[in-house]
């Protein structure tokens, strides 16, 4: 791997804003009118802001966008009453909101008016998909259940020959009611729910979720448990950068490089279970705290664990990357230009891959990450090999990371150090929105309470909502066969998707 | 490709001596629980109510069809009347086999009669839906695949088809949205068939349960012959069932 293919992300600035998670009183964000909303937000967003959330709480009055400006560390909060069935949508000109606005008619039954898509996210009912006619035009289905072990979704092509003129994703098979659930269960069941909301970022939306709830109650996390979480949300990352490399060596057929890098896969899911008894990571992160401590014997054997991998992953990894066979399929295939990326609002790898310079731990710094940083990777070709390169530099960061909190984490008896704090009951009349940047990207998850402080609106941004499209415009005008490679590079979650 | 040697020389042979060797879980991992129900105060309940799934009912009962393995109620016992072992071998036949008593041991799975033995004992062929799952049990069946477990070796194998499958593996507590899919696959595969649900969500709908839009784990028109809790189940616990249920521990 040569560093010099990547670029040099924008440094941080010295002392951090903290504004993550984010906590307003309601009764400071007065309800505008929804033409005053859709403008701003649009206008913010072609200033270089993104659209984080677009939401209609329960009980359908009202419409709140969350909206970010990353080079600020700013998250921008709005609201405005919704007058009728109807508003004039977002999406016409600003496309980033179009998943979120169908969602809004599919749940609320609220019209977003000129939205040019309406097709529901997650109900399928009779919607045709998008046809293309002309001679030679034939059409590919493929779907819901796939050949392999892998979650259900529905791809439709529209191909001339090999050439892809359109792909339509149809999801929602995995929809189980999460938002619905988090809203009437009790505290304990809803950090199980977060854990399982896209099983192989259970740390992430763990920690989303637990610090929207501790923000809440205005409680600050013990330094030493925000330690643990940060630990565990980059082995999380690490686990599944390194699998989706092996993943892609697979796919075009370089199996030595699936078969190691899937064990050494392996090897950072091991690593979380000695953390956490786990190899997910389930039960580790709870409101409040941490479950497990690192204590030194922990630390040793993490250190000694992690130590091993690195000397067979750089190898294997310079090695894959410029193995010929594998660079001349990875470069040029599914292509998404920097414009395409910023329009779609997409997040995360995928995002950095295209040269959108994004990242929350370093633009919305929460918990550790206040304090130590880990650089940013950004590349500009926005193909596959750009998708794996960005992996490929964060696994070594990431493992840095590590490295260097397991070596700073004072020793002594894990009974001395605080994980976790006082329970303190959520302040009434709130909204709070959490960003965590999970291994996929940006998660964020915005909660609202009522006047006697109960959760009244949970509303769950995946990152996978903001990259399926970013995946559709990757095979347009590419060859069919190019999809499993594309989608892997990808690897988007279905059920994160469909919540 | 001289790197390419080399690397794969520093390799080495990386798949477990297993079932033949003994496996050595992490001291936090969570597997089989111990109950002692003597300890447990006069109407004290605090674990039943510290549980998210509602998986522990008095006198003192674990329902591991339900259970996490989070483990909040051995956190808030008051009496470490609770403890999870490092036992990974969860895997039943019946699903009553999964209620958790006090003083009770595993009932590991039993292996299918003579004539099924016969026939899948030596070549199993699965074809996996996930109705509903969010991803991490399907992981867990991906990894058995890799060089460490090799479930290859044993002569089972994932399929693309139905047509192609003995048996049908479910995760997930089967969403609306996939429950036709589920029932079409399994009718598509060709009799005598075998049905594994695997993960918590498979078995009870898990931390989904009573959601207006799942199931609650496998429905009733499919017949499960083994049972693998967990959330995920470590995939040496799936393992472990597979291979009693085909006779071959
Ligand atoms: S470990 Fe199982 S029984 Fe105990 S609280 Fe968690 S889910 Fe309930």
């Amino acid at each position: 791997m040569t560093p010099a293919r990547a670029s040099v992300a924008r440094p941080r600035p010295s002392i951090p804003a903290t504004e993550n998670p984010k906590v307003v009183r309601l009764g400071s964000l007065p309800l505008g009118d929804v033409e005053g909303l859709r403008r701003d937000v649009i206008d913010r967003c072609k200033e270089g802001a993104r659209l984080v959330a677009l939401f209609v709480p329960p009980r359908a009055t009202e419409l709140v966008a969350v909206v970010a400006r990353d080079d600020c560390a700013d998250i921008a909060i709005q609201r405005a009453a919704l007058a009728g069935p109807s508003y004039p949508a977002l999406s016409s000109e600003l496309p980033a909101a179009q998943a979120f606005e169908r969602e809004i008619l599919e749940v609320h039954g609220v019209r977003p008016e000129g939205h040019p898509w309406l097709k529901p996210l997650r109900r399928h009912d009779a919607h045709p998909f998008f046809q293309v006619d002309g001679p030679g035009i034939h059409e590919v289905a493929v779907g819901p259940v796939h050949a392999g072990i892998i979650e259900p979704g529905h791809f439709r092509f529209q191909c001339a020959g090999e050439k892809v003129l359109h792909l339509e994703i149809q999801l929602g098979y995995q929809h189980r009611g999460v938002e619905r659930l988090m809203l009437s269960s009790s505290p304990a069941r809803r950090i199980a729910i977060a854990e399982a909301i896209a099983g192989d970022t259970t740390i992430g939306h763990a920690i989303a979720h637990a610090a929207a709830v501790e923000a809440l109650g205005a409680g600050e996390l013990p330094l030493h448990a925000q330690a643990v979480r940060a630990v565990a949300l980059e082995l999380e990352r690490l686990a599944n950068h390194v699998g989706d490399l092996g993943a892609l060596c697979n796919d075009v057929g370089y199996l030595p490089g699936a078969s190691w890098l899937g064990r050494l896969r392996g090897e950072m899911l091991n690593a979380l279970l000695v953390l956490s008894g786990n190899r997910f990571g389930r039960g580790l992160i709870r409101v409040g705290g941490v479950r497990f401590d690192l204590d030194s014997g922990q630390k040793r054997e993490l250190a000694a664990r992690l130590a091993e991998v690195e000397r067979d992953l750089d190898a294997i990894v310079e090695l894959v990357l410029d193995t010929p066979s594998v660079a001349s399929r990875f470069e040029g295939t599914g292509v998404v230009s920097r414009e395409i990326a910023e329009a779609l609002g997409l997040v995360g790898p995928v995002a950095r891959a295209s040269g959108c310079d994004r990242d929350v731990r370093r633009d919305h710094p929460a918990g550790l990450y206040r304090f130590a940083q880990v650089p940013v990777a950004v590349t500009e070709s926005g193909d596959v090999m750009a998708r794996a390169l960005v992996r490929a530099l964060e696994i070594k960061r990431s493992l840095e990371f590590v490295h260097d909190q397991l070596r700073e984490q004072p020793e002594g008896p894990a009974r001395s150090r605080q994980l976790a704090l006082e329970p303190t009951p959520a302040r009434p009349d709130r909204l709070v929105v959490s960003l965590v940047e999970g291994w996929r990207g940006e998660i964020a998850h915005v909660a609202m309470t009522d006047a006697d402080g109960a959760i009244a609106a949970y509303q769950i941004v995946d990152p996978s909502l903001h990259n399926w499209l970013g995946l559709a415009m990757a095979l347009r005008d590419g060859e069919i066969s190019d999809f499993p490679l594309c989608n892997k590079s990808f690897n988007l979650s279905y059920a994160g998707h469909d919540l | 490709m001289k790197s390419a040697l080399v690397a794969r020389l520093r390799q080495g042979h990386r798949t477990l001596d297993y079932p033949a060797g003994k496996v050595e879980l992490p001291s936090r991992f969570r597997g089989m629980p111990a109950l002692d129900a003597s300890r447990c105060p006069e109407g004290c309940g605090v674990c039943t109510r510290a549980c998210p799934t509602g998986a522990i009912g008095q006198p003192l009962r674990i329902d591991l069809g339900k259970c996490l393995f989070c483990p909040a109620c051995a956190g808030a016992c008051p009496e470490q009347a609770i403890s999870f072992g490092r036992d990974h071998r969860l895997a039943v036949r019946e699903r009553a086999d999964l209620s958790v008593g006090a003083g009770d041991g595993p009932r590991l799975a039993r292996a299918l009669d003579l004539e099924a033995t016969r026939l899948f004992g030596r070549s199993l062929k699965l074809r996996q839906v996930s109705a509903g799952g969010c991803g991490a049990c399907e992981a867990e069946l991906v990894a058995l695949g890799n060089v460490v477990f090799d479930l290859g070796r044993f002569g089972v194998q994932f399929v693309a088809s139905p047509r192609h499958a003995d048996g049908l593996v479910v995760t997930g507590p089967v969403s609306q949205n996939m429950r036709s899919a589920l029932l079409e696959t399994f009718d598509a595969i060709p009799a005598p068939r075998i049905v594994i649900a695997v993960g918590a969500c498979a078995l009870s709908g898990g931390p989904f349960a009573g959601s207006a839009v799942c199931e609650g784990g496998v429905p009733p028109e499919i017949p499960v012959d083994l049972f693998v809790p967990g959330c995920p189940p470590h995939p040496l616990t799936v393992l472990d069932g597979l291979l009693r249920l085909l006779g071959r521990i």
